[in-house]
């Protein structure tokens, strides 16, 4: 795969970052050293192992279905700036 | 020692409002030059030091690392994305403390989201923070903050800190004090801004092993909260502990002054009846920072998805569409490490990739799990330096390229990618500067960990 300003163009946009054309510039060539010297990851023969999502073994821990209090609306809305009604206010869908 | 100064408070020999306030003005004063700190929650201490007469940490003054909520303290995780940001809740680790009589003095600074190992990758408009022993210097990171302030000040502290891929050890060895790492999953996770879900822990830092095993004691408990939390386990410790060193860190690529420094101290366990010997981890010295850096980077960038100007932190006039609006925010606050980070971890999640990129370091993960467990068959401990040089000089950090700052993180990845507990001990100075060693020890192995560093106290 070629690592190039199109595809941190793109990456970045999925990620919502707008880069501006410096950051592209200075980005490119090192994330191509970044992702290379990654790669040699391909050498470890992983055939018949599993991956690991936690470095220990954790069981599927879950708490009793029971209800309990949670935050108050006038608490959950604190730190957030824009809102409306008792919600939050966000941008336009489209 | 903090049990004296604990025992002072509750006899009513030292005023926890009069100490307090002292130490307060020392942080500030500390803070000008060295900026450890992020905040400096006056009022909150002083109101909390009125009430503090009982508990294991009565009148104890606690830095937090700012990636650590504290409730009604802002909290940003040393990023400017969340600035204003005042946590509604306390971390659990942060609960147990102020439980036990704790005061919470100052919140630290930090790389952002923890994306450094020099502290240097600070957020849009944040200090520095600056080693203690040298201002021209590096005091680690990510929990640089934590460590210099540990250092510096003069009366009964601790702090709380956070490692992902070594961000406890690190600065702890850049700055000359203890620092331990608990096995993953030991102490809650709860009010802890995610860096990589399955490679944080949190973790204290202190003057003295016996301060280090306090907090251990009241932090590392099972909590309902957080799903990945196991508490202690109570294994049983190890009395005299089989040192395995690791051949590969006493060998080209290492500072040879920290070695020899290091290697005082492998004397002073032999002489103390340790046995020791020399051990190697291949895979993991090979392949542990593309391992470690490609699931960090992965995990960071989903992490870091929730930070998009709505329900807390920096946020700008609600204009245009929420994909144009949420690029806005997150161009304009994450600081150049962060969006880094984001990218790569962006693109070794994608379609097509994925599996090359991400599941693959899931496996190598395994293999590298899997080569610690065997090795701890024949010794307990693994000792080396925590870092490869002496804490650098800021001019010399900014001549490295990304690539070569994540090569620093030899030492520590391993084990933070393992899951494993290290500790790092002051091991002396050179040219006055400080030089850790590093010990880790097999999951759950905290209480063989303190008891090894406490012979060496």
């Amino acid at each position: 795969m070629e690592i190039n300003e199109e595809l941190v163009r793109k990456v970045a946009s999925l990620a919502r970052l707008n880069l501006t054309d410096e950051e592209v510039k200075k980005f490119t060539p090192q994330l191509k050293d970044i992702l290379n010297a990654f790669s040699h990851l391909d050498r470890v023969n992983t055939d018949n192992t599993d991956p690991s999502f936690q470095p220990i073994p954790i069981r599927n821990n879950t708490r009793h279905d029971e209800p309990h209090a949670s935050l108050s609306q006038e608490i959950a809305l604190k730190n957030a700036h824009h809102t409306k009604d008792g919600y939050i206010k966000g941008p336009r869908a489209v | 020692m903090i049990s004296d100064f604990v025992k002072s408070v509750q006899q009513g020999k030292i005023d926890p409002v009069h100490h307090i306030r002292s130490a307060l003005e020392e942080v500030k004063n500390i803070n000008q030059q060295f900026h450890y700190c992020t905040t400096i929650p006056e009022q909150s201490a002083l109101a909390e030091s009125k009430e503090a007469k009982t508990g294991r940490l009565a009148g104890v003054a606690v830095s937090v690392k700012d990636c650590i909520c504290v409730k009604d303290i802002e909290s940003t995780a040393g990023s400017a994305i969340l600035k204003g940001y005042h946590p509604v809740m306390d971390a659990t680790a942060v609960q147990r403390l102020k439980d036990e009589g704790a005061i919470i003095i100052a919140k630290t600074a930090q790389d952002e989201f923890g994306f450094g190992s020099f502290a240097v990758n600070v957020g849009i408009g944040m200090e520095i923070p600056k080693n203690p022993v040298d201002p021209e210097r590096a005091c680690g990171g990510s929990s640089g903050g934590s460590a210099g302030l540990t250092r510096k000040v003069s009366f009964p502290h601790v702090s709380l800190a956070e490692s992902t891929g070594g961000s406890i050890v690190c600065p702890a060895s850049f700055c000359g004090v203890y620092g331990l790492c608990p096995t993953y999953g030991v102490v809650s996770r709860y009010g802890l801004m995610d860096y990589a879900n399955s490679l944080d822990k949190i973790g204290p830092m202190a003057t003295s092993v016996d301060d280090l095993k306090l907090v251990m004691d009241i932090i590392g408990h099972m909590d309902p909260r957080d799903s990945t939390c196991t508490g202690p386990q109570h294994a049983k410790v190890i009395q005299k502990p089989r040192i395995g060193l690791l051949k590969s860190s006493f060998a080209q690529g290492v500072d040879p002054k920290v070695q020899s420094a290091v290697r005082e101290f492998v004397e002073k366990l032999k002489r103390s009846g340790f046995s020791v010997s020399e051990v190697e981890l291949p895979l993991t010295e090979k392949y542990g920072i593309s391992c470690y850096y490609l699931i960090s980077m992965c995990e960071a960038s989903t992490n870091l998805a929730k930070f998009c100007g709505m329900r807390y932190g920096a946020h700008e006039p609600l204009d245009g569409n929420f994909n144009e609006y949420f690029s806005k925010v997150r161009s304009k606050y994450f600081n150049e490490e962060s969006k880094r980070r984001i990218i790569i971890g962006t693109f070794a999640r994608m379609a097509g990739y994925r599996d090359a990129y991400y599941l693959k370091a899931m496996r190598v993960r395994t293999k590298i799990i899997e080569e610690y467990k065997k090795i701890f068959t024949s010794v307990d401990i693994l000792l080396s330096p925590t870092m490869p040089i002496l804490p650098p000089r800021f001019a010399d950090i900014g001549n490295l390229s990304p690539l070569q700052q994540y090569m620093m993180d030899i030492m520590t990845v391993g084990p933070n990618l393992a899951g494993l507990p290290h500790l790092n001990i002051p091991a002396g100075s050179v040219e006055g500067l400080p030089v850790g060693m590093l010990l880790i020890a097999d999951h759950y192995q905290e209480q063989t960990l303190l008891a090894c560093a406490k012979v060496l106290e």
